[in-house]
């Protein structure tokens, strides 16, 4: 993960990319289960459902949205702070 | 042996099957919702009286097949212990239909059940010139399928920006499936006239910045059987329930007052007229 780019420090990132729904949540809620609370997360994802829909669960989690950012090549970067 | 009054007994649910002497029994259901217990009676019911199952219907309704006419009053006795009503066939209002709603389901955007209740408590069995279907639908997304209805209330919300609140993560934008939102110079936009009261920025947006009010949608006329016809929204999205019912009552009592005998709602306003009923519809909203 190209941590400058997104402008956050980034502790762990996470590609969601090669799954389709509830796996895209699934993998996204697993793994911010890994991190402690405050840290932040980059999750890359597919346009069209998964970037409709991921953001949304994770907030319903509890957790921090700060940027969903375009990387330009169909593909959606969701940078999360872990909470709770 | 006395005569048996076929007509009274479809008033009470009770249909008649192919098999003589049997009756399969519709029983009351709002918004789909059972409790365990009432579950259990109508299990306890379909064992004793009748084959040992139930047809689950179209309209989230249940009943029970091959109940004996000479078992009537039992059937029906063990059923109100229970809990258990029975429900209605013929010229009158049918089964509210619900999904889960707001209660339940994250993306519904009003309480579908207590409404439903509140319409089965206000209008179901009314008589009327043919049936007549109402249906709630939380969202969008209309898995209760509201436009098949003769009267079909869909939930949304009426959005409002809370702009210093905005954080211009992007989230909205992709979540609207509508196109509506952009960022444009540091700024959130929206277009309101693409806006389908889904509210999905509303819920997926993580600093409040969107906003949502609960309303309904109306739509006039469904039907899905012999004709198919895909009710019309003749009002705007209203988040007062007081406006609900108003235009409720207007298009029940429509119906019961232009319609012929046989006459479903949709052919009645066919027939009268749209533009009639679109009248009407305006007052009842804007009488308050």
């Amino acid at each position: 993960m190209d941590n400058t780019a997104s402008g956050f420090d980034i502790d762990l990132a996470v590609d969601i990319t090669d799954v389709v729904c509830p796996v895209t949540f699934v993998r996204t809620k697993v793994a911010l289960e890994d991190l402690e609370d405050g840290q932040v997360a980059s999750i890359r994802m597919n346009d069209g459902e998964p970037v409709q829909n991921v953001p949304r669960s994770v907030k319903d989690e509890g957790h921090k949205i700060l940027k969903l950012i375009d990387n330009g090549d169909g593909t959606y970067s969701l940078i999360v702070r872990k909470a709770g | 042996m006395a005569t048996v009054d076929y007509k009274a007994l479809k008033n009470g649910g009770f249909m008649r099957q192919k098999q003589k002497g049997c009756f399969s029994l519709r029983l009351k259901v709002v918004g789909g919702n059972l409790t365990a217990a009432q579950l259990a009676t109508i299990a306890s019911v379909a064992e004793k009286f009748g084959a040992g199952r139930v047809h689950l219907t179209s309209r989230q309704g249940v009943e029970i097949p091959f109940i004996k006419l000479e078992d009537i009053d039992a059937v029906k006795s063990e059923l109100l212990d229970g809990g258990v009503f029975t429900g209605v066939c013929g010229p009158r209002v049918r089964t509210v239909t619900a999904c889960q709603g707001s209660d339940i389901c994250p993306s519904g955007c009003i309480a579908t059940y207590p409404l439903a209740v509140e319409i089965s408590e206000r209008y179901f069995g009314r008589e009327l010139p043919h049936k007549f279907k109402f249906g709630v639908t939380g969202c969008q997304n209309n898995c209760l399928k509201a436009e098949e209805n003769d009267l079909g209330i869909k939930g949304g919300y009426l959005i409002k920006q809370e702009k210093s609140l905005c954080t211009l993560c992007g989230v909205c934008v992709k979540a609207c499936r509508r196109g509506a939102i952009k960022i444009s110079d540091g700024s959130l936009e929206l277009t309101e006239a693409s806006c389908n009261y889904c509210g999905r920025c509303v819920k997926s947006c993580p600093s409040e910045a969107w906003q949502g009010e609960p309303g309904y949608i109306v739509s006039f006329g469904g039907t899905f059987g012999n004709q198919i016809a895909k009710g019309k929204e003749l009002a705007p999205i209203t988040a007062d329930k007081a406006a609900l019912f108003r235009l409720a009552d207007a298009a029940v009592d429509f119906f019961a007052g232009h319609a012929n005998p046989g006459e479903r709602f949709r052919a009645a306003i066919d027939r009268v007229g749209w533009d009639d009923f679109a009248d009407t519809v305006a007052k009842a909203y804007e009488n308050g």
